[in-house]
């Protein structure tokens, strides 16, 4: 019998203005890539709640895609260095949660990059692969450890925004 | 909350169809939660498809719409419409992107299928909980402003003028003209350059809608659609426009001459208080501080001593000028390929290989030879010429896109060179594209003037000889694809094709007005097809070759057609702008001010009585970096609020581990919250 080759599930946060047309554009150029990411598509990288990614690691995701326009190049001025700011605390957080850091992923891809976007896509798909299922929500169904990631959580939200 | 989704999955034709399978998706979407009607269809975009879905919110009394179908970007506001027509608030519809995202990326059916499940099922989960909204009406500012005064940007600048719109024109220039006022003769007319654009200059310089702002260049841009607010740096001529006569005597005074590298493109002198070209529009001159002896040494004056108007102004300082406008046309035209960058053809090395550029200049009548065609030493007329194609394009090294033009550029200095001697002119070329309205036609006409092509890449230019007859010549080494050999083609002169690149600082100008670029430079279009004018930023829209190459035709009909967009939105006088806003909930809201300086746009106050933040939704941009940042979830963002994105990613995962029982547990941020 064959042997299940291990899909990983994964949530893309795509900036409505450069990531999202860039996997438009990489559609119509039919650049073929893996389909293990689904897309969530926001006005700006910048939107990107932590909480979000949070919630869809807790939901069963293997990983989390955030994907927003080149530094310097934001829609919106300078967003997406506090989309930087928040992916470093994240990541951090991630940690501390006893999750690999490296199960979320921030790519920067401009209306033009569908092709690299894919090719980002297919890298990103085959390191969660690598890391194996998250498996998540069967741990956040004992409730000490619900209670726990809450008190971090809380943490987190206080920690997140500093002023300029 | 009982809603009534209505799904309708579309195959596209077979784009989504060969792929996904449809019909079973629709099925599927049945048993979610709050589906009352699923429906598959050929082509939902369709009148026909429209109006089965408005029927069906009719008569079965829907609350909500998913369509499965290609990208919003494409195909919301259709599917909105429908809504809306139907009588439902256009903002409770939700699209699935099973198109772009998956079908045409996805090579397995199977996994494409259970893709497009998640993503249907992310759509029906998010839709329930989108509130009804209102666009926003903005009154259009009937002033609008042309950056760049090639022939894009004076064609727009004149067909708003003409329709009595008032427009800016900013050049960075000292005159308007672009590329095209340094041609000789223009294909496949062979009409002169000067002749059919002078005309317009002039139009431009005395129109009474169009204020010129030569010699400036666009510094900021604020505001969005209908008003913007935009900051111009007026570059001090050192003349005062105002009293400038234009007489020329300063010019003829100045004892400073300096090559050339802008309008003559390095072939011919100008001095240092200069008009380009004798057209110029406005005729008043600049002084180049760079080469001016008085900013160099603090003497002469001569020009100031000798202006009768006494129009010269050495305190003349750098000028921000402020305006508002409803509308922004990019028009910033192109740069030629740096043909330094390919040493192989030995330009910058071998005197006389020339650029297309320089080559134009010479064959103008009023260029730095007086439209002698003739070597580097300014006298031997050449024996021989050869044009090289493709340079810098069509080549993955450089830019690998056709540069467009340059085929039949090759054609048009071939026919000058027969025309203004013996020579005997060889084209290397590729492939012959003249693929226009008379293109081929004059492709004919320079085959039997005796114009000779080669197709080949060419390897190399050199000037070391392999046998006495290559002697002092420049030798193009070329494989010869028809013949299938090598060939060595002895020249006195080679003229490379460079290709049109993007302005080198394209980006940066893009970016100052809120536009990007793609991987090659040139600024994006809205739709590659359906709407090549403007650009996802509204209000703003591109013209001519800063799109892509484009010959003179294309660049005025892209500038007319900028304008004719503008027009009807000035004539309207208001234009609808998405409601997607944040919005403070006062009572939620500690005043911590977190959010005060996350916004890049200063939209967000606070309020010293109330303490608490207010956003003001004019100058709120709708990023929604402050809803994700607010520690006390004090603030929402609508169309994207916490509810609707949690409700998507449930929705997402809906066949995520453990939860493959699957309907009614994919909506868990319900139970959740």
């Amino acid at each position: 019998m064959l042997r299940e080759i291990y899909e990983p599930k994964i949530v893309g946060f795509f900036c409505n203005w450069c990531s999202y047309r860039a996997a438009d554009g990489a559609g119509t150029a039919r650049i073929k890539y893996a389909p293990n990411v689904r897309v969530v598509r926001l006005m700006c990288s910048g939107r990107v709640d932590p909480a979000f990614v949070l919630k869809a690691l807790a939901l069963g995701a293997d990983g989390v895609l955030v994907a927003g326009c080149h530094p310097g190049e934001c829609h919106y001025i300078e967003q997406n260095y506090k989309t930087m700011r928040r992916f470093a605390m994240l990541q951090h957080t991630l940690t501390a949660l006893g999750i690999s850091a490296r199960r979320v992923r921030l790519v920067w891809a401009s209306a033009g990059e569908g092709a690299h976007l894919a090719r980002e896509i297919d890298r990103f798909v085959e390191d969660v692969r690598t890391l194996g299922p998250l498996h998540w929500q069967t741990q956040l169904a004992e409730p000490d450890h619900t209670a726990e990631i809450d008190r971090i959580l809380v943490e987190h939200a206080e920690a997140m925004e500093v002023g300029r | 909350m009982a809603e009534k989704v209505g799904v309708y999955v579309c195959d596209c034709g077979s784009n989504i169809a060969a792929t996904v399978d449809v019909e079973h998706v629709a099925q599927w979407a049945g048993g979610l939660p709050e589906v009352a009607i699923t429906r598959e269809y050929k082509f939902l975009c369709s009148s026909l498809g429209q109006a089965m879905i408005a029927e069906d919110i009719k008569t079965e009394g829907l609350t909500r719409i998913v369509v499965a179908a290609c990208s919003p970007h494409l195909h919301e506001k259709t599917f909105r419409r429908a809504c809306e027509r139907a009588g439902l608030n256009p903002y409770l519809l939700q699209m699935a992107n099973i198109r772009e995202h998956v079908s045409w990326v996805t090579k397995d059916r199977v996994a494409a299928t259970s893709k497009v499940k998640a993503l249907v099922a992310a759509a029906v989960a998010r839709v329930q909980y989108h509130q009804p909204l209102e666009p926003m009406a903005v009154a259009v500012n009937p002033h609008t402003l042309v950056v760049g005064g090639g022939i894009a940007g004076i064609q727009a600048a004149l067909e708003l003028g003409d329709a009595g719109y008032p427009v800016y024109l900013v050049e960075r220039e000292p005159s308007i003209g672009g590329h095209m006022a340094q041609y000789d003769k223009t294909f496949p007319t062979l009409d002169c350059a000067a002749c059919i654009l002078t005309p317009k200059m002039s139009d431009v310089g005395q129109h009474d809608k169009i204020q010129l702002l030569t010699y400036s260049e666009l510094e900021e841009v604020s505001g969005s659609i209908g008003n913007f607010k935009v900051r111009i740096r007026k570059k001090a001529r050192y003349v005062d426009d105002a009293t400038c006569n234009g007489c020329g005597l300063c010019i003829e005074k100045c004892p400073r001459k300096v090559v050339d590298d802008g309008f003559e493109a390095g072939m011919g002198y100008r001095k240092s208080i200069y008009t380009p070209f004798p057209q110029a529009v406005p005729k008043i001159p600049v002084i180049d501080r760079g080469s001016c002896i008085w900013f160099e040494r603090g003497r002469c004056r001569a020009c100031e001593k000798l202006c009768p108007t006494k129009a010269i102004n050495f305190d003349q300082k750098d000028e921000i000028l402020e305006v508002e406008v409803g509308n922004i046309i990019l028009a910033t035209g192109w740069d030629m390929f740096d043909c330094r960058r390919m040493p192989q053809y030995g330009y910058g090395r071998l005197a006389n290989v020339f650029t297309s550029l320089e080559f134009e200049r010479m064959c103008n009548a009023s260029g730095p030879t007086g439209g002698r065609v003739v070597l580097r030493d300014g006298v031997t007329e050449p024996k021989s010429v050869c044009i090289v194609h493709c340079v810098g394009s069509r080549d993955k090294h450089y830019n690998s896109y056709c540069s467009g033009i340059c085929c039949m550029l090759s054609l048009k200095l071939g026919h000058l060179v027969l025309e203004k001697t013996a020579a005997k002119v060889y084209a290397c070329y590729i492939d012959m594209r003249p693929n226009k309205k008379d293109y081929e036609e004059f492709y004919w006409r320079l085959l039997e003037e005796g114009m000779l092509f080669v197709r080949g890449k060419v390897a190399e230019v050199t000037d070391v000889a392999r046998t006495p007859q290559e002697e002092d010549q420049l030798i193009v080494q070329v494989e010869d694809t028809l013949l299938g050999k090598q060939r060595r083609i002895p020249v006195d002169m080679v003229v490379l094709m460079g290709a049109m690149e993007p302005r080198r600082d394209a980006r940066e100008t893009g970016l100052k007005a809120g536009i990007s670029c793609s991987m090659a430079g040139w600024f994006i279009e809205r739709h590659p097809k359906l709407d090549p004018i403007a650009t996802m930023t509204e209000g703003v829209f591109i013209a001519g070759a800063c799109q892509g190459p484009k010959d003179i035709p294309d660049s005025v009909g892209q500038g007319a057609a900028a304008a004719a967009r503008i027009e009807g939105m000035i004539s309207r006088g208001t234009v609808m702008i998405e409601p997607v806003v944040a919005t403070v909930q006062e009572e939620r809201c500690s005043g911590c001010r977190i959010c005060n300086s996350l916004c890049p746009f200063n939209a967000i106050d606070f309020l010293e009585t109330e303490k608490v933040s207010k956003i003001n939704p004019v100058l709120c941009k709708g990023c929604g970096t402050c809803v994700a940042g607010c520690p006390a979830e004090a603030i929402s963002g609508a169309h994207f609020s916490r509810d609707q994105i949690n409700a998507e990613i449930a929705g997402l995962l809906c066949d995520a581990d453990g939860r493959e029982s699957g309907a009614e547990l994919a909506f868990a941020p319900a139970q959740a919250e």
